[in-house]
């Protein structure tokens, strides 16, 4: 694997450079920014493009990112902050902090994207990862009716496992705690985030762990291991939206106006394969990897919209909380 | 000799400094919390249930890892033996490991893949599942064992050898004159210290608990910040562990009774007990079985590692070296602040012993945020905030072994150094400080290595490229690369390892001469 070398100097400096160009600072979870993550590549396409000085800051996950805003109100530096996905977007849109995007366009998404304050730069479906060797079940029914196990993340500390919850709750409505009742026996157990689960699931602790259709893409293409895949379910496969919004209180509108309209460019869209491991909202000209193309591909994409999402997450915690508590 | 009226004996007003900084890192950064929240809501049930199980597995917790390290720390202060030093101080490696690590390395014993479950399929027994309650406490056992080792050994060392030997002369039961009262000085300040660090359990009690039936009041504290923006119902269950913590601390207080039977002449003990077989059998088996218990998860981490070193990206060497400096810089503060306060004394102790474990770690990082926010950027000074927090996390540790070895060395040594007139800072110079020097060597190791491993509140504050060890660690991790993050792990618990190594081995340097 080929990193950047950073100048250890520039890592060691603790105050940040004064820059003469315009810097437009962008609020992002901290594996979008990291050194393999899609960060670094697209700062240098959009500086190539804006003659500005674009600085990603990285604040935890998307969660993290948005409550980081909500303590900074009027008072951040943010221009842009980028990766919330749409069970956030409720809650962001209601501080009152972001302008519309001023952005319309075609997407390469299963549904219409229709929201007029949050711009979407990359998708998924969530999905249980496992070893191609063990036997998939075609639902979640058959799932809570096999002796497979899975390692799962907590609604509420981890965006994936907020995922699961919206997805059941999309899929089974009023039957969503039964679901859970049901699968709590083949739940080995639930993790803070995201990480954490998916070491459990590749230390063999689990036969199967929550993640996305695209993670087997990461180990067939950067690891040339085909031993994983991921099962389809017929009920549907909710999917993760992560999405950009403009802060209206920017000092660089322009700026911020022209970064909004870069993420749907092939500057920004053609990184994120290989670095986020999701699927771009625009296909880039040469297409996808090789190697995408043997992911599985669900049927049906369930998705609530930002409002229904908040609206139900509490209630849809709740029912998974209890039937799992028991 | 009178002694001149108002002569400072030892200089108090550090100490107060130091408790005043303590109270606002942690009560002052709750008020900040609170300042912003909107609404003032109650507990939920949820939030009932995860204040009962969290108070269940804490005492589970401490009070078996209490009971497991007597005799293990009994065994280790009457045995002489080769690579005795590098025992005590691998068995202190848990402790200081980051928890994600070290919860990998257990279930490579314990999980449904692991060494355990694989040996008892080999002889035909069905398989054991780790998850729940009992894996739970069977990990903060890991993890705190080594730490109430070190406590009751230390207690065990500071019996003056002319009292074994005078027991030995009279022939007297060594237990029930020596070994009993230290106890009881000991043990409740051990248990404590567990006690309050399982409070704050959060990624530990959710990965092994198996599901919300483990939900701990620092998961709830997590979603009431992170999902719901309930400053108001974070604040308040962050209070609620600080009454928990200090009931606790205060209950220790109370039943420790310091142990006055009169000064030695401050030489090392030689044991005359324990030559029977039967004991020396049940010394080595408590050692053979804390060892492998407390090694054989580490050994496995570190194979592990040493596969994916090759995978570890160039920016380990910045993340190294602002680990590194931030672990040094948070030492001296946690020493500094130690001693000031040992010195001083009385409450203020207590407080300051039990505060910042209590302390939700979000809670301090999000009140620190709300009050650095206004007058700078926070990314700024990510760094000096990250070794300040961490000096803050470390100070109870250092407090519980500095603190008796001060009041010992002020008791023993104080009424003769004040005749002679060495009051002040010379008193503190002159006397404590090389009475103490194995307490402070051990306290030192630990403050460094803690922070070493401690992600702390750097990723509240920091942006991408002020990454500290544990903050790249988990952001490989966060990145499908295991393989690299097994690597950067066992980097880290090298340098955590070394660390503590190099202080506690110029503190017992010290001790042994």
């Amino acid at each position: 694997m080929k990193y950047s070398t950073l100048p250890l100097v520039a890592g060691l400096s603790f105050i940040a450079t004064g820059a003469i160009a315009d810097t437009l600072t962008v609020y992002t979870y901290d594996g979008f920014n990291s050194d393999w993550g899609p960060g670094p590549q697209i700062e240098a396409n959009f500086e190539a493009e804006c003659g500005c000085d674009l600085e990603f800051v990285g604040a935890g996950d998307g969660a993290a990112v948005l409550s980081r805003l909500r303590l900074e109100g009027d008072n951040t530096d943010a221009d842009i902050v980028l990766g919330l996905d749409t069970n956030l977007t409720a809650a962001a849109a209601e501080t009152g902090l972001f302008a519309a995007s001023g952005v319309s366009g075609e997407y390469d998404l299963p549904i219409d994207w229709t929201d007029e304050t949050f711009v979407p730069f990359d998708w998924g479906y969530f999905a249980f990862v496992a070893g191609k060797d063990v036997a998939a079940p075609a639902n979640f029914r058959e799932l809570a009716d096999s002796d497979l196990s899975i390692v799962i993340q907590d609604p509420r500390s981890s965006t994936p496992g907020l995922g699961l919850v919206m997805w059941i709750e999309a899929a089974y409505g009023d039957d969503a705690a039964s679901i859970w009742a049901d699968l709590a026996d083949n739940i080995v157990t639930v993790t803070p985030g995201w990480s954490e689960a998916y070491g459990l699931f590749l230390e063999g602790e689990a036969d199967a762990v929550l993640s996305y259709t695209t993670s087997p893409a990461y180990h067939l293409i950067a690891e040339e291991d085909d031993t994983k895949t991921s099962w389809t379910f017929d009920e549907g496969h909710y999917m993760q939206v992560e999405v950009a919004g403009k802060i209206a209180g920017t000092d660089v509108p322009e700026l911020a106006d022209q970064f909004m309209a870069f993420i749907a460019t092939e500057g920004f869209q053609s990184v994120i394969p290989l670095t986020n491991w999701m699927y771009p909202v625009v296909t880039p000209a040469e297409g996808l990897p090789a190697g995408f193309e043997t992911l599985s591909t669900p049927e049906t994409a369930l998705l609530f919209s930002a409002e229904d999402a908040a609206a139900k997450a509490p209630l849809a915690i709740d029912a998974w909380r209890n039937a799992l508590a028991q | 000799m009178a002694q001149r009226a108002g002569a400072v004996i030892v200089p108090r007003w550090p100490g107060a400094i130091v408790i005043a900084l303590v109270l606002l890192l942690t009560v002052g950064t709750l008020i900040a919390v609170l300042t912003r929240a909107d609404t003032f809501g109650g507990l939920g049930s949820a939030d009932r249930a995860a204040i009962s199980f969290t108070l269940l597995q804490a005492v589970l917790s401490a009070a078996i890892s209490v009971i497991a390290a007597i005799p293990v720390a009994r065994a280790l202060s009457r045995r002489r033996f080769r690579g005795r030093s590098i025992l005590i101080t691998l068995l202190g490696a848990p402790f200081i490991l980051p928890v994600v690590v070290a919860v990998m390395g257990l279930l490579a014993v314990f999980g449904r893949n692991g060494l355990l479950n694989d040996a008892l399929t080999m002889i035909g027994a069905g398989r054991v599942s780790i998850y729940g309650l009992a894996g739970v406490v069977l990990a903060h056992v890991f993890f705190n064992l080594p730490l109430a080792v070190r406590m009751i050994l230390q207690g065990w060392q500071s019996i003056p050898a002319e009292r074994f030997r005078l027991a030995a002369a009279l022939d007297a039961p060594v237990f029930s004159l020596l070994e009993r009262p230290m106890l009881r000085a000991v043990l409740p300040g051990a248990f404590a210290s567990i006690f309050l660090i399982c409070l704050t359990s959060f990624a530990v009690a959710l990965i092994l608990g198996g599901g919300p039936k483990a939900t701990t009041v620092e998961l709830a504290i997590y979603q009431a910040i992170r999902f719901d923006f309930a400053l108001d119902r974070a604040a308040f269950l962050a209070a609620i562990q600080f009454a928990m913590s200090l009931v606790a601390a205060g209950i220790a207080w109370f039943l420790a009774v310091p142990d006055a039977s009169g000064a030695g002449l401050d030489r090392m003990a030689r044991r005359w007990d324990g030559a029977s077989i039967f004991s020396r059998l049940s010394d080595g088996l408590a050692i053979v079985v804390a060892a492998a218990f407390l090694i054989v998860p580490l050994v496995l981490v570190v194979l592990r590692g040493i596969g994916g070193l090759g995978d570890v990206p160039v920016q380990i060497w910045p993340a190294i070296v602002r680990s590194v400096l931030v672990a040094v810089v948070s030492t001296s503060l946690t020493i500094l602040a130690a001693v000031a306060l040992s010195v001083r004394g009385g409450r203020g102790v207590v407080v300051a012993s039990a505060l910042p474990l209590a302390a939700s770690s979000l809670v301090v990082g999000t009140g620190l945020f709300i009050m650095v926010q206004p007058i700078l950027n926070p990314a700024k000074i990510a760094l000096p905030v990250t070794a300040m927090m961490n000096a803050l996390m470390a100070l109870p540790f250092a407090l519980r072994i500095m603190e008796p070895a001060v009041t010992k060395a002020e008791r023993d040594f104080g009424r003769l150094s004040t005749s002679l007139g060495i009051v002040g800072w010379a008193r503190v110079r002159m006397v404590i400080l090389p009475r103490i020097r194995g307490s402070l060597g051990f306290a030192a190791g630990l403050a460094a290595a803690l922070s070493m491993g401690d992600l702390g509140v750097i990723a509240l504050f920091a942006t991408s490229d002020q990454q500290t060890l544990p903050l790249l660690m988990y952001q490989l991790m966060g990145s499908y690369r295991t393989d690299a993050a097994s690597g950067a792990a066992l980097i880290l618990l090298g340098l955590s390892l070394g660390a503590f190594w190099i202080c506690d081995k110029w503190g017992r340097h010290g001790a042994e001469n």
